[in-house]
């Protein structure tokens, strides 16, 4: 019969030894599965895609600002932001994964080819390990495309179209910004709550892949409230004056019009039909009333005093009172001396997203990005507790319901929030119509 | 038949910015002999005249008011134009309402003045030269002043209202014997209308009915004869590049209010207007004019949903189509010479 004896230095020995087994098979795969853009140095480069030319250039300034300063922050410079707030505590202010955070930026010009060939660029000339921006949904679903080829993350700024996270979705995307089908759940209820049930609703709609899908959601919406749809008129994106599309308007028996219009042929629009008195006619016995789907604190001040008292829905909005938003409102607000808009608040939240799932998931892998963001459930950033859920990469969160402020006491002073529509409201099930036909794929790292 | 006299309003507002940017590219075609692809930005300047005399009027003093918080928790800095603090509520508020109006009187030296040094600085030296140098040198050109104006006033549109006592709309059917509330047309698009009718009617009297009218046509029709007579008329043709500056400026400055003015509005009525232009013969005046507002309420007509489901995105195309029509049967254009785009 052996004795077994064991004894200290066996044990270390021993020890040291199921340790090294055990690591071997990590240190194997970290070192076999490269990925594309690995940060080699002590930086790591994020690249971010916005206007800075064309019609939403201020957008796209509004959104590098919030994208530098979130860069700041995960530096550990300023006074930390939304770090302080978030509800995962692995960012430290120590750059990602102990590296100095560093950027580039290209210009998408809000023109799908353009956006791809800066993307295209910083990835392949700047090593840039994640893409982050922009301000149309035509330009996201390009610019997806094309990080999802090449092997990058993608997290999308400005984009409301359903097709983004619906027929167009990626694995490697992910989109923090609310959609034209939850603008619809939102504000159908505020909208038979405020103007009744009973109303006939005449639409006119920007001819492209977001004006399309935002018709449809507010249609169904309301309809579903009672509404009736008189007339859908798709414009051309191009349009400056919308006078002929708004003439018949006045004597086709509606009395409420939709303007599923955004940027300037919202602002043009919405100009347009209040000119022609229609927020002065009654009609059917009823108040004619104007409705703007999707608002931007930009649009919002380019149309003046015409959104006044007129509904419509954001993402968010920098009067919001929860920690997260006033330590965004606060640092924003002292390094560029204006409040952030909700596009800015989208890309700067992505930026720190994309951060905090690289720290979590210990590498720059996209693959492992992607995992971790996947099904990830957080609070502190804005919105109260959001989900991205891991089936089509769509952030769930509360949505606002908006208005115009009827009397504004300074020129931020455009907007004021009507309901925080709760998450639940505004949620549905992945399979849902409106957003079928598309399959996230697999992940590609670009090794 | 409600619809198709409101159609005809739009057509004709439409058509009356059409007309001022043709005739003013047809006054510097006809007498220079150069196609202005800067003519756009010259519509667009008009429009930023409008807004910068707005500003200029709204030059404030800024006190903190205490009572109220701004977005950072800061006592609220409240503005105050001197305008106001001059000359009381009443009339400095009324003189601020009344900014666009003002601008006219603002726009025309600056526009002439604008007109003036691009001409002398820069299009004179392309005279000689061919068409798509020119096409060339004044399209970078309004890329340019884009641009300047994108850096000073940002790329949002900025809005710039009319007076109160012209915003809303009017009963047009009850002056016409129409049921009330049947054709309601906004003031101020009427507004537009008349005044560019005036603006037109003044450009056409003044080159018939004047001395300098004469020399201008004379020029137009012989430039060298002209010259033979011992007249300065390359004088008298940087005029006219002034002038039709400030009439593309002045179209600009009135529809500020119709639509808020953004540094890339003046691309968006170029190409339309050289349309304009072609369809109503190059170099012909009354073409431009004629073919600003036919082509303006064709526009508006195809928008009609009866047309379009018909023929699905015909409002997209109708300038287009009607421009290859004409000239594909009448290359001279509707009212052109015989032998300009011809050959």
């Amino acid at each position: 019969m052996t004795k077994f004896q064991v004894n200290r230095r066996t044990l270390i020995k021993s020890g040291a030894a199921i340790g090294a087994g055990l690591a071997l098979p990590t240190i194997f795969t970290s070192s076999a599965r490269a990925y594309l853009n690995e940060p080699k140095g002590d930086t790591v480069v994020l690249g971010f895609n916005v206007p800075q030319t064309g019609p939403y250039a201020d957008e796209g300034l509004d959104e590098l600002r919030a994208q530098e300063l979130a860069v700041q922050h995960l530096n550990g410079e300023g006074d930390g932001g939304m770090l302080n707030t978030f509800s995962s505590k692995v960012l430290k202010g120590n750059g990602i994964l102990g590296k100095k955070v560093t950027f580039v930026s290209g210009d998408t010009q809000t023109k799908s080819d353009a956006a791809r060939a800066s993307a295209k660029s910083m990835i392949e000339k700047d090593g840039a390990i994640m893409i982050n921006g922009g301000s149309s949904s035509g330009v996201a679903v390009a610019v997806q495309g094309l990080c999802q080829e090449a092997g990058v993350i993608f997290m999308a700024g400005l984009t409301h179209s359903n097709d983004t996270t619906g027929k167009d979705k990626k694995r490697n995307g992910f989109r923090h910004f609310f959609n034209a089908y939850m603008s619809g759940q939102a504000l159908a209820p505020v909208l038979a709550k405020a103007y009744g049930s009973d109303r006939r609703a005449y639409h006119l709609t920007a001819d492209y892949t977001w004006g399309w899908t935002q018709q449809e959601s507010i249609a169904k919406a309301t309809e579903a409230m009672g509404w009736e749809t008189v007339n859908n008129v798709l414009t051309p994106l191009a349009a400056t004056d919308f006078s002929s599309y708004i003439a018949p308007v006045l004597n086709s028996g509606a009395d409420v019009l939709v303007l599923n219009h955004y940027g300037g042929n919202m602002v043009n629009s919405l100009t347009n039909a209040v000119q022609f008195g229609l927020r002065d006619k009654t009609v059917n016995g009823k108040q004619f009333e104007i409705v703007v789907p999707l608002y931007s604190e930009l649009m919002a001040a380019g149309a003046g005093a015409n959104v006044r008292g007129v509904f419509g829905s954001m993402n968010w909005n920098w009067q919001l009172q929860d920690e997260g938003s006033k330590a965004f409102v606060k640092s924003f607000g002292e390094k560029y001396g204006r409040p952030p808009s909700n596009s800015a608040h989208t890309c700067y939240v992505q930026t720190l997203l994309y951060a905090d799932a690289v720290e979590r998931a210990g590498t720059f892998d996209p693959c492992g990005v992607v995992e971790a963001l996947e099904g990830f459930e957080f609070d502190g950033l804005g919105n109260g507790p959001t989900l991205y859920r891991a089936e089509d990469h769509q952030c769930f969160k509360d949505v606002l319901v908006m208005k115009g402020t009827e009397n504004p006491t300074n020129e931020y002073d455009t907007l004021e929030i009507v309901e925080v529509t709760p998450r639940a409201q505004v949620e549905y099930a992945p399979d849902h119509p409106m957003f079928a036909g598309g399959d996230l794929g697999q992940c590609n790292s670009g090794a | 038949m409600d619809a198709i006299i409101l159609q005809i309003l739009n057509g004709l507002d439409k058509g009356s910015a059409y007309a001022m940017i043709a005739l003013g590219l047809t006054l510097i075609f006809g007498t220079l002999g150069v196609v202005n692809f800067a003519h756009g930005a010259l519509f667009m300047l008009g429009a930023f005249c409008a807004v910068t005399l707005q500003r200029l009027l709204s030059l404030s003093y800024t006190v903190e008011d205490p009572t109220q918080k701004d977005f950072l928790g800061n006592p609220l800095k409240v503005d105050t134009p001197y305008i106001v603090s001059w000359f009381g509520d009443s009339a400095g508020n009324a003189i601020l309402n009344w900014s666009v109006p003002l601008a006219i009187l603002f726009a025309i030296p600056v526009m002439l003045l604008i007109g003036y040094v691009m001409e002398r600085g820069l299009i004179k030296h392309f005279y000689k030269r061919p068409h798509a140098d020119q096409i060339l040198v004044t399209f970078g050109l309004a890329i340019v002043i884009q641009e300047i104006v994108k850096y000073f006033y940002g790329a949002n549109p900025i809005p710039t209202p009319a007076p109160d006592v012209f915003r809303g709309s009017v009963d047009f059917g009850v002056m016409i014997g129409f049921a009330p509330n049947e054709i309601i047309y906004p003031y101020w698009r009427l507004v537009y209308f008349f005044f560019s009718a005036a603006i037109i009617g003044a450009v056409f009297a003044f080159l018939r009915f004047t001395t300098f009218g004469m020399v201008v046509r004379a020029g137009m029709a012989d430039r060298e004869t002209v010259g033979l007579l011992g007249i300065n008329i390359d004088k008298r043709f940087t005029i006219m590049f002034g002038i039709a500056a400030a009439v593309a400026g002045l179209a600009g400055v009135m529809y500020a209010p119709i639509n808020s003015p953004n540094y890339h509005m003046g691309m968006d009525f170029l190409v339309l207007s050289f349309v304009v232009v072609v369809v109503g013969g190059m170099g012909s005046l009354p073409g431009a004019v004629l073919a600003g507002f036919l082509l303006g309420v064709l526009e508006s007509f195809a928008s009609m949903n009866e047309i379009k489901s018909v023929l699905p995105g015909i409002d997209q195309i109708i300038i287009y189509l009607v421009a290859i029509i004409i000239l594909l049967t009448r290359p001279r254009g509707l009212m052109g010479r015989r032998g300009v785009m011809e050959e």
